[in-house]
């Protein structure tokens, strides 16, 4: 990954910089040279500036050095990937106002750009309200709770890479961590609904860690199967070989229903929302949260439905790659990658416009005795696969 | 003995202590923690849904008791909506009382209005003309397919179904339709009079109604298709919610809940008024009395009003464009009491009257179905689980206007 043939070879690629503080892993990806070029823009803007008034300064010469343009890289580096993220996302939470709208009769959203700025209007709308809290409720918790759940949901969004050049660490355990952040945010809502004195809250919260508990086990063997097949638990590895072979919803297609279902229950989206319930607990565990908490919890939701979805076009539809298609490094993976995404949560939108609600002994029923064994068969026949040498 | 005591669920001791007509006891293991037992009531919590609850459509309340998610106990609580209706009608005059009668239901406003004048009718001993009566045939069923297609819409939300609701609300627009152009109003229609109704049916609106029942038998399928062919629906539907044919005949349930219970009666067929005698049509009826079969028996109502529909323009065109549709009817109404009942979409309605010579009545009682029909809450709800309470409840179809009047 020292060039890139894509059309966002704009940037006049230099040679590879050994910058000793970059302390993450691979340094050459994309965002952060794009931050690195940006801020050798900006500040040699300042600098030029200051040189101006006071020639001969040492803070010019200090704002383009090599230190500090990678203080000021890294800092966009964070701002650039957060907005790309926080972007995808709500381009699927337009997609899934304007889908459900069109299979329900309606026309969904319609303020600006084919309704795409309804997100920004709500965004100020929930800014906007005032923040009512109970007063018998354990108040801290109730705020660091929610703090952590929308941190981890925006961490482990920021975490997926978007193609093998377009991503924060590189870790060999890539897909092993993101499942574990994935997995934090149950017990934080159980907690939250704990803390908030509220016999609504406490069973959403309840109902969360049971769905957990019942759909980790199955996602995590689905898992282990797809980097058994690529032999490597780095994403990067795993969509290199689907490329190289085919991607894994042929072999594995038991395994994509199942993961799909499993995913679906594990972003409590629709029909597996039962920890929000809307018809019997009001709004579950989100009961007592207002404003602008309410409003970064309906975005942590959404870039945990992102994420499911993300981690499906990762294990089964190939990734950033088109697979069959030959070499299309030129098709700009990011997009490819993301389109895939967003029509995973285009079936995702389709599931929830056509099925009610399940009950909780249900989805635990459909959790321990359906989509266990199912995980297990699927495992085997990839065994068989393995061992039959096809892969 | 005492050992056995000690087992056994405490809920249980309370259904024992009840049913031999006692209070249940305060006992030790309801106030101390007994860690040997582990059995105590304080397991149980109970969580009052309502009056603002999504589930609650209208100001009600319902306090379940549930032991985790299971429900062990139900107390339903109705009056949050008392307007003070029958008072309010003792000092008006007979006709400003029909547009009152439009606000017992919204979603039933032709059903109440109608039997509000039928009731004046039996006081007065008047006979509506046969157009007349058609016309409230035809406009009473409209109205029971809105009310229909309003619980189905909520049976949509309560399950988690927007798309059902959204389906089910654009084909009720047509029926409101039908609506406007019969007497100029959505849902608050003030069409019948007593001695007949307000208007004749406009020009072509034969034609326009026979539309509507083509378009709204094929679409109704769709909305079947979607809510009934579900799997997700119909677990939370067989099988939940029952309720024996016993305790419903001595609850006073009535209406399509009762059918789903297998009592066969329906007041149109079997105590006909307004000539629903010279209509053919079948009266749904279910033995397995659980929430499906109160689903069913109401989609079934809807193909049936639909024939009906058919059968009275038919009617009401063979009758002629000069037909009377209304009798002058007097002011006042002599001395004496009069009854009238209807099959209203929810159940069985009815109305009885004292008046005494002067222009307003001395008395006027209305019965309401849902008042009634709500009372069998804790038997519905007694041993399902939270999730399954909107389910069953939406069953019910609740109005508030008419339950506390």
């Amino acid at each position: 990954m020292t060039s890139y043939q894509s059309i966002l070879d704009w940037i006049n690629y230099p040679d590879p910089m050994i910058n000793p503080y970059y302390p993450f892993g691979d340094i050459y990806n994309l965002p952060y040279d794009i931050c690195y070029k940006l801020w050798e823009i900006i500040g040699g803007t300042i600098a030029w500036l200051i040189n101006l008034i006071f020639p001969g300064n040492s803070v010019s010469t200090w704002l383009v050095c090599d230190m500090t343009t990678n203080f000021f890289a890294l800092i966009l580096f964070m701002v650039v990937i957060f907005l790309v993220v926080f972007v995808g996302v709500l381009i699927s939470l337009w997609e899934e106002r304007k889908v459900l709208g069109r299979a329900m009769d309606r026309r969904g959203t319609m303020i600006g750009m084919m309704g795409f700025l309804q997100c920004v209007a709500d965004g100020f709308k929930t800014f906007m309200k005032d923040n009512i809290q109970t007063k018998k409720g354990d108040n801290m918790t109730y705020i660091w709770t929610v703090s952590l759940i929308i941190g981890t949901s925006m961490l482990i969004a920021c975490m997926i890479p978007l193609s093998d050049r377009w991503f924060v660490v590189n870790y060999d355990t890539g897909l092993l961590i993101i499942m574990a952040l994935y997995a934090l945010a149950p017990f934080f809502i159980l907690v939250s609904g704990w803390s908030q004195n509220n016999k609504y809250s406490l069973i959403g919260g309840i109902r969360a860690a049971e769905m957990m508990v019942a759909y980790e086990v199955p996602m995590l063997i689905i898992i282990a199967t797809a980097s058994l097949l690529a032999g490597s638990f780095n994403i990067g590895d795993i969509v290199q070989a689907q490329y190289d072979t085919m991607p894994y919803i042929i072999p594995m297609c038991i395994g994509f229903v199942t993961f799909f279902l499993c995913a679906t229950a594990e972003a409590e989206r629709s029909p597996f929302d039962l920890a929000e319930a809307e018809s019997e607990l009001v709004e579950g565990w989100q009961t007592e949260y207002a404003g602008m908490k309410w409003g970064l919890i309906m975005l942590a939701d959404y870039m945990r439905g992102y994420v499911s979805c993300a981690m499906i076009t990762i294990l089964f539809l190939g990734g950033w790659d088109l697979p069959f298609i030959g070499d299309l490094n030129n098709v700009m993976p990011e997009i490819v990658f993301l389109l895939k995404t967003w029509f995973v949560f285009f079936l995702m939108i389709m599931l929830r416009c056509a099925v009610g609600r399940v009950r909780t002994d249900t989805i635990l029923n459909l959790g321990w005795k359906v989509f266990m064994p199912l995980s297990i068969v699927n495992l085997m026949i990839v065994l068989i696969l393995k061992v039959g040498g096809i892969f | 003995m005492a050992e056995e005591e000690k087992t056994m669920n405490v809920s249980q001791l309370d259904a024992e202590a009840l049913a031999q007509g006692g209070v249940p006891e305060l006992r030790k293991d309801d106030v101390m923690f007994d860690a040997e037992t582990a059995k105590m009531d304080t397991d149980q919590m109970w969580i009052t849904m309502g009056p603002q609850h999504p589930f609650s459509h209208g100001l009600w309340t319902l306090k379940i008791k549930v032991d985790g998610e299971k429900v062990t106990d139900a107390i339903p609580v109705v009056g949050y909506l008392h307007r003070g209706w029958e008072k309010e009608a003792e000092n008006r005059t007979y006709p400003k009382i029909i547009p009152m009668a439009d606000r017992l239901c919204y979603a039933s406003s032709m059903m109440y209005t109608h039997l509000y004048c039928m009731t004046c009718e039996n006081a007065l001993g008047l006979e509506v003309p046969e157009k007349a009566k058609y016309i409230r045939v035809v406009a009473d069923e409209i109205n029971r397919l809105q009310s229909h297609l309003m619980w189905l819409a909520a049976v949509g939300t309560d399950l988690g179904n927007f798309t059902g609701f959204l389906w089910a609300s654009r084909e009720r627009e047509f029926w409101m339709d039908m609506n406007i152009r019969l007497c100029g109003a959505r849902m608050t229609t003030n069409y019948p009079r007593i001695g007949g109704v307000r208007n004749d049916t406009p020009e072509l609106f034969d034609r326009d109604i026979i539309r509507c029942c083509d378009h709204f038998e094929k679409n109704l399928w769709d909305i079947i298709g979607l809510i009934d062919d579900n799997t997700t629906f119909t677990s939370r539907m067989i099988g939940n919610g029952i309720i024996s044919r016993e305790r419903c005949a001595n609850l006073g349930i009535t209406g399509p809940a009762a059918r789903g219970t297998g009592i066969d009666f329906d007041i149109r067929r079997d105590d006909p008024y307004d000539n629903y005698d010279k209509i053919d049509f079948d009266v749904p009826v279910l033995n397995t009395g659980d929430s499906y079969a109160r689903y069913m028996v109401r989609v079934e109502e809807m193909f049936q009003a639909c024939k009906i529909i058919r059968q009275g323009m038919a009617k009401i065109k063979a009758l002629g464009k000069n037909a009377p549709y209304r009798l002058k009817a007097p002011t006042c109404i002599p001395e004496g009491r009069s009854f009238a009942r209807i099959e209203d979409c929810r159940g069985e309605a009815s109305m009885y009257m004292v008046s005494d010579g002067t222009d307003k009545p001395y008395r006027l009682k209305v019965r309401s179905p849902i008042f009634v029909n709500v009372s069998s809450s804790k038997d519905l709800l007694e041993g399902c689980r939270i999730a399954d309470v909107p389910a069953i409840m939406a069953m019910l179809d609740m109005c508030l206007g008419e339950t506390d009047r």
